[in-house]
């Protein structure tokens, strides 16, 4: 299996941090994620080797964490944030915007795998609020028109 | 990146340097950045000790509790390495105040890690970032790699004899993972489950070392308190309530946004005049002062100073420094759903009164909403909470249990307009499908 090599720099970097391997396991998985799309079965069995552990012992861990997933999401997953204080300045409207606009629900993915949507928990972007994630990238004081305006900009990204 | 917002009664310590560009390793040394390390580093651990001991330092992440007596309990000799772990896990909903501290001056907090582990001669830190906060944790590597590269860090530090290793560490997603114990399962690469305690952190912590945890402003606030003097930061607060704190402005306000202010700072205040009051005209219902977990106030008991002991005599908690503001069109029994939702989604499942009792009030809650309650769910929503408390190795039971009962003691009119199977009084016809025709 074989990953970027900026993976592997910091990977090897890693494990020099801790007293033990299986500290690194959780960084890296979701690093792994991001270069994979998914945590697939080849990625856990590659993980649980380098770091010496199960591929149970792998699955436990990922089975907790909400980033994590063994399933492939779309190439931008967009996550939405309903939690309260999102929710009083109308993140539930943006998530149904744009349960509406891309045809899926919680947890879907579009046909083409541009897109996939979640509804998530707090951000931490209550100031700025309602927010939403696109993978990594944080958009606030979101709108209907403004989440139209994001979702276009990354429909054109991911098609060119 | 959040945007920065400015009101003239802040008093800025922690946030002094945002928007100066203090992530440049260079720009943070003009602004008197590892100036507080280096004469720590000339300074004798108890004296450190006593130094933020006598700042009235509390801990940010919520539970309020002295800084430097947490130091203190760390063992002078211990066979095992001793650690310093900086919680940046911030998902407290209604908190986005650490995200700042990492987005514009890093290098504080990286400051505040040596500091601590001065103090407790620990010669290891970690700063753990949640995942979510990936762009957070680019910056905190570089910083990181900039400090080593000046020889602030890494072996004879500023040439004192003295060796120390700060790493960053990264979440994937899991709010449980900010209580400090679970915190450190998560760093040792396991599930985020609780550990009983005792033995606590500081005999018995990360790799069974004694561990020092401190959230990211506390740490953050720790090189001001060395440069400035305890009796400088302490003033600045109330008794027993030193300094400022980065307060988060939710909800339905016309400027909210993240406000450093004095502790003590008057709630009513905090909501009229630097949140800028109610937008649309409407009335004030209800405030959560300190984050999801804590108890909602009424309109007529926000007349109190924002410190630990005053929020908690008007039965409360400071919390995290999240202050969500509802008006008079919210729904405080949806509220208290989507509150206990979170609480559901998170709990790890290690004790069952929490795994239970969020799932059963989640689902009590949401039929209750959908108009199929019966008067008896009432008094059976704050049994069920108040069964929670005290009865899990983590305060996730107690963060879901304690907002629910005070929703029920205090709004429980608005519960009650809620039976008979009428629709919720503040959705819109047809908005809230029932749950049970």
């Amino acid at each position: 299996m074989k990953f970027s090599e900026e993976f592997e720099t910091r990977f090897a970097e890693m494990l020099t941090h801790y007293p033990t391997r299986r500290s690194a396991l959780v960084p890296t998985l979701l690093y792994a994620q991001d270069e994979v799309g998914n945590l697939s079965d080849e990625v856990i069995a590659e993980l649980a080797g380098r770091l010496d552990l199960t591929e149970l012992e792998v699955r436990n861990v990922i089975s907790y964490y909400s980033m994590l997933t063994t399933k492939p999401r779309g190439k931008y997953n967009v996550q939405v944030c309903t939690n309260i204080a999102c929710m009083l300045r109308g993140g539930e409207e943006i998530l149904d915007h744009c349960k509406k606009k891309l045809g899926i629900s919680h947890k879907g993915t579009t046909q083409d795998g541009l897109f996939s949507l979640e509804e998530v928990e707090c951000i931490g972007a209550c100031s700025w609020a309602p927010a939403a994630q696109v993978n990594y990238d944080f958009h606030e004081n979101l709108t209907n028109t403004k989440m139209d305006e994001i979702l276009d900009e990354y429909k054109k990204k991911g098609t060119q | 990146m959040a945007s920065l917002v400015f009101h003239p009664d802040e008093v800025r310590v922690i946030s002094k340097r945002f928007g100066l560009g203090a992530t440049d390793i260079d720009r943070y040394l003009q602004l008197d950045g590892y100036k507080a390390v280096q004469k720590a580093l000339a300074m004798q651990p108890d004296a450190l000790i006593n130094e933020v001991k006598n700042s009235g330092l509390r801990g940010r992440g919520g539970a309020g509790f002295s800084a430097g007596m947490k130091w203190s309990f760390v063992p002078k000799q211990s066979a095992k390495p001793k650690y310093v772990l900086c919680n940046g896990d911030e998902s407290e909903p209604g908190t986005c105040k650490d995200r700042l501290i990492f987005e514009h001056d890093p290098h504080s907090i990286i400051e505040g890690v040596m500091i601590a582990a001065l103090a407790v001669g620990s010669h290891t830190g970690y700063i753990y970032i949640r995942g979510e906060y990936r762009y957070l944790s680019v910056i905190m590597q570089k910083a990181i790699k900039d400090a080593y590269a000046k020889g602030f860090l890494g072996k004879n530090i500023f040439g004192s004899g003295y060796d120390l290793d700060v790493y960053w560490h990264g979440g994937a997603g899991a709010y449980e993972v900010g209580e400090e114990s679970a915190l450190m399962e998560s760093l040792e690469g396991k599930r985020g489950i609780p550990r009983i305690r005792p033995p606590f952190p500081a005999v018995v912590g990360l790799w069974g070392g004694p561990t020092v945890i401190n959230n990211a402003e506390t740490l953050a606030a720790v090189p001001h308190i060395i440069l400035g003097g305890a009796d400088w930061y302490a003033k600045l607060g109330t008794p027993k309530n030193g300094g400022t704190r980065l307060f988060c402005l939710a909800g339905h306000l016309n400027k909210p946004g993240v406000y450093e202010l004095p502790m003590g700072y008057n709630l009513k205040k905090m909501i009229y005049e630097v949140g800028g009051g109610i937008p649309n005209g409407r009335e004030l219902k209800a405030v959560v002062p300190g984050g999801s977990s804590t108890p909602v106030l009424t309109p007529d008991e926000i007349d109190i100073a924002m410190d630990f002991d005053s929020v908690a005599k008007a039965g409360s908690m400071l919390g995290s420094g999240g202050v969500v503001v509802l008006d008079d069109t919210t729904c405080i029994v949806k509220f208290a759903l989507r509150t206990m939702k979170f609480y559901r989604h998170e709990s790890c499942g290690w004790c069952i009164p929490c795994r239970e009792g969020t799932d059963w009030l989640e689902k009590t809650l949401t039929r209750f909403h959908a108009g199929a309650g019966v008067k008896k769910d009432i008094d059976n929503i704050y049994y069920l909470s108040e069964n929670m408390l005290g009865k899990t190795f983590c305060p996730l039971g107690d963060a879901a249990a304690m907002p629910t009962m005070a929703f029920v003691k205090k709004f429980r009119k608005e519960f009650e307009d809620h039976l008979d199977g009428k629709p919720c009084p503040f959705e819109k016809a047809g908005t809230v499908e029932p749950v049970l025709a």
